[in-house]
């Protein structure tokens, strides 16, 4: 990041050197990022490492370990079905989010952006889409626990107002009850911020490219495959890994709806609620191990994502 | 952003287990009681011969040849206000500061929510070592309290002092209820904690479903009805055919069952699930397949419905507090404003909630942590006082029964019903004899997994029993569950 600038001095001053160096500066600015991130990052990231190789929790108020165990903790990890369900519920949930946040988001940033439709209010929409983004994460799952339980509003409205069913559905006794709001929960919090992001990025096209594509005689369609996606990757991809990475991380939103029980039948228990579990009784062994394989599985998304994305444009390039 | 708003999300995590335990520990009960001193100290004589009350000899001490100060732990104000109320010589400096003779009090106030106070009074034990041998006089632990749930994970260690060795035995007890001294006995036999209130709970019904239903709100015309879990579950048939639920849901009667087992938790390191649990589940399964009962969590919205008049819930399992703190008694359009409830013994009897003194192992103000034990939890003139002043259901037999014949007490929220009688007579077949320090747990995370099983999630009851068990591998590494 830093950039060596140096530029020529004065003429006539001094023998010395006719070139001034400012390139310690770069490095007095990079010291308080390097300085956090060691400190907040780097060390805890080492140290989750070296604790996943001891068997180190509390047992009341007794302290096992810590032992060093080699690669128990992970051999107990994999070997018991949990995990992969886990693993299985994030993606689903996120996947479940996810694809109508970027559809949504995809359509909405294309409307708001093309001065053609003259939208009328779009500052005013564009401010409400981003409002559930402002609402704290528990204060959204506490209110939507409260519509959606067996004698809330929701139940009522379809009982009692609209007579659509006979008896209250419970949705968090229901598995694809509570995923199903858990992804619809994630999808409303996040698609106005995707939204202002791939605006950010469509308004960044030269417009003289849609003029002439018009001019060709190309349809808005073919415009918004031909020109608007492929200079959007960029931000796409950045859109696409930063929510798969908050995906992998899921928790606020599936803790508080289900009270961190995962319900029903663990059938919404993300991994990051799976490790909350472990520091119950202080495990550092287990967690560690768990957070070391959210890790990996975090790194090669991210690349698998980025190389299949970037392939694909040097191919067509 | 994300970062910011996991920790948002943690903090209301917290509020929410914090609206869980709302009420567990304050009881209640009402004025009005006498008795004759039974002083736990030899009497004492004056010059002239007259004996010294308790109290009037503790109001002369200084303490001086102890730790200069007492450090008590506590999680919210009731220990501090009993203590500032009733210890006589107790002179308050500021909301968590005062002294007793020349010694400073100091209250560290750590919140119950999310295992916080717990976490704090861990870390610090654990740094002070088990004879707090790490720690200056000033910072030694004296006095930490505890709840039934978790009591024994503390007093099962070194980290709490015998009773026996601060000079308290039984002799000095004779009034306390049974299961208040089970809760803090450890595994071999000694008493390390000690309560000045009980919490023992009885059966709420509606008068009115009563009358509809069983053609008598009587109390002791309903408690044949309920009398034992056969008689239960037939009024629970007549209740849904009036298209009325038995309880609000299958989590009313589990405390009923747990305080009643008769193996542990956990025997010998392993999960053991007892006779009494696996009768809570077949009951509830056939309650709640028979639309007799609901499957929510105690405390939710769907709970609570049950208070009001449009509820349409027979009876809640409670103890006084639950009544009233805890039923919206004082607002118009609840069951209990118009004296809407009732209570019996029902079919048997337990205990919610309530709060135990521990000494910390190591403390330097053994005669001053033994002055307060004493007087809060046996002198009956300080009792009687805390009934008075604060409506405590004191731990305290003789106290209690004078109160139960007080035929002027009644309470409105049930029409002039006086149950402490019941109260008494409930409280006494309740034994601490299996519990564990793994309970906290184990209840919670059973719950939660039959929860599961009565909404048809899970087919059968074994394969609850192995999501039971592996939630409990996660929380407790240490035990082994059944092959």
């Amino acid at each position: 990041m830093a950039q060596n600038q140096a530029s020529v001095a004065p003429m006539g001053k001094g023998k010395r050197s006719k070139v001034v160096r400012y390139n310690k500066w770069g490095y007095i600015f990079l010291i308080p990022f390097v300085a956090v991130f060691l400190v907040f990052n780097l060390i805890p990231l080492i140290s989750t490492f070296y604790n996943s190789f001891y068997e180190n929790y509390m047992d009341g108020l007794t302290q096992i370990g810590p032992t060093f165990v080699g690669f128990e903790n992970y051999k107990q990890l994999f070997s018991d079905a949990n995990i992969w369900k886990f693993s299985a519920n994030t993606a689903i949930m996120w996947v479940m989010g996810f694809i109508p946040q970027i559809i949504v988001s995809l359509l909405l940033a294309q409307w708001f952006s093309d001065s053609r439709l003259r939208l009328k209010g779009s500052t005013f929409f564009k401010t409400v889409i981003y409002m559930p983004n402002l609402i704290m994460a528990s204060a959204f799952s506490l209110l939507f626990f409260a519509l959606f339980s067996d004698s809330g509003p929701i139940n009522d409205l379809l009982v009692n107002k609209l007579h659509i069913l006979d008896e209250p559905f419970k949705f968090f006794s229901s598995v694809w009850g509570t995923r199903g709001l858990v992804a619809a929960m994630n999808f409303l919090m996040w698609f106005g911020n995707t939204t202002i992001l791939l605006m950010a990025g469509i308004m960044g096209i030269d417009v003289s490219l849609y003029e002439a594509a018009e001019v060709d005689g190309a349809s808005s369609w073919q415009r918004f495959v031909r020109i608007t996606l492929p200079l959007l990757k960029p931000i796409l991809i950045y859109v696409i890994i930063t929510s798969l990475i908050g995906g992998i991380q899921m928790f606020d939103v599936p803790q508080i709806l289900t009270n961190g029980t995962g319900n029903p039948t663990n059938s919404t228990m993300t991994l990051i609620m799976y490790l909350n579990k472990h520091l119950y009784s202080k495990n550092y062994g287990m967690s560690g191990a768990l957070s070391v394989v959210l890790f990996f599985i975090t790194g090669i998304l991210s690349l698998v994502v980025y190389n299949i994305m970037y392939r694909k444009r040097d191919k067509e390039a | 952003m994300r970062k910011f708003k996991k920790i948002a999300a943690l903090t209301l995590v917290a509020a929410m287990a914090a609206s869980a335990f709302v009420g567990c520990s304050s009881s209640s009960g009402s004025s009005a009681a006498g008795g004759a001193n039974t002083d736990p100290t030899e009497p004492v004589t004056d010059a002239s011969g007259e004996e010294i009350s308790y109290r009037d000899q503790l109001k002369e001490k200084t303490y001086d040849g102890e730790g200069s100060v007492l450090n008590i732990y506590v999680w919210n104000d009731e220990f501090i206000s009993r203590l500032s109320d009733h210890f006589p010589g107790y002179e308050k400096i500021d909301a968590t500061n005062g002294k007793i003779g020349n010694v400073e009090v100091r209250f560290t106030k750590v919140e119950n929510t999310d295992n916080k106070y717990q976490n704090n009074l861990d870390d610090t034990l654990l740094a002070n070592g088990a004879n707090q041998e790490n720690a200056s006089a000033d910072d030694k632990i004296d006095i930490f309290l505890v709840e039934a749930d978790y009591a024994l994970k503390y007093v099962d260690t070194d980290y709490t002092m015998n009773l026996a060795d601060l000079g308290i035995t039984d002799a000095d007890l004779p009034n306390q209820y049974q299961y208040t001294k089970d809760a803090v006995t450890d595994s071999n036999g000694n008493l390390k904690g000690i309560s000045w209130q009980g919490c023992p709970g009885l059966l709420v019904y509606r008068r009115d479903m009563a009358k509809e239903v069983l053609g008598t709100d009587d109390p002791a015309e309903v408690q044949k009805a309920v009398s034992d879990w056969d008689t239960f579950a037939d009024t629970a048939a007549k209740m849904a055919e009036a298209g009325y639920h038995m309880t609000s849901s299958v989590n009313d009667t589990y405390r009923v069952f747990s305080n009643n087992v008769t193996s542990k938790w956990v025997e010998d390191g392993t999960i053991n699930i007892d006779d009494n649990i696996k009768a809570w589940v077949d009951m509830s399964k056939e309650m709640v397949d028979a639309g007799q009962t609901g499957t929510h969590a105690l405390w939710s919205d769907d709970w609570s419905k049950g208070f009001y008049q449009d509820g349409n819930v027979f009876c809640y399992f409670g103890p006084a507090w639950l009544i009233d703190f805890s039923m919206a008694c004082d607002q118009e359009g609840s069951v209990g404003y118009d004296g809407g409830w009732a209570v019996t013994e029902g079919p048997q009897g337990f205990f919610w909630g309530g709060t135990w003194i521990c000494a910390a192992a190591g403390t330097d103000n053994q005669e001053l942590v033994k002055d307060i034990m004493l007087c809060l939890t046996s002198d009956e003139e300080t009792m009687t006082q805390i009934v008075e002043k604060d409506h405590d259901f004191v731990n305290n037999s003789v106290v209690m029964e004078a109160k139960a014949t007080d035929s002027s007490f009644g309470d409105e929220y049930l029409g002039g019903q006086n149950p402490i009688a019941l109260f008494c007579n409930g409280i006494e077949t309740v034994s601490l004899e299996n519990i564990t320090s793994y309970d906290q747990g184990c209840n919670e995370e059973f719950q939660n997994t039959m929860k599961n099983y009565f909404d048809g999630n899970y087919a059968t009851y074994e394969e609850a029993l192995d999501a039971f068990y592996e939630a409990i591998k996660v929380k407790y590494p240490a035990l082994n569950v059944p092959e």
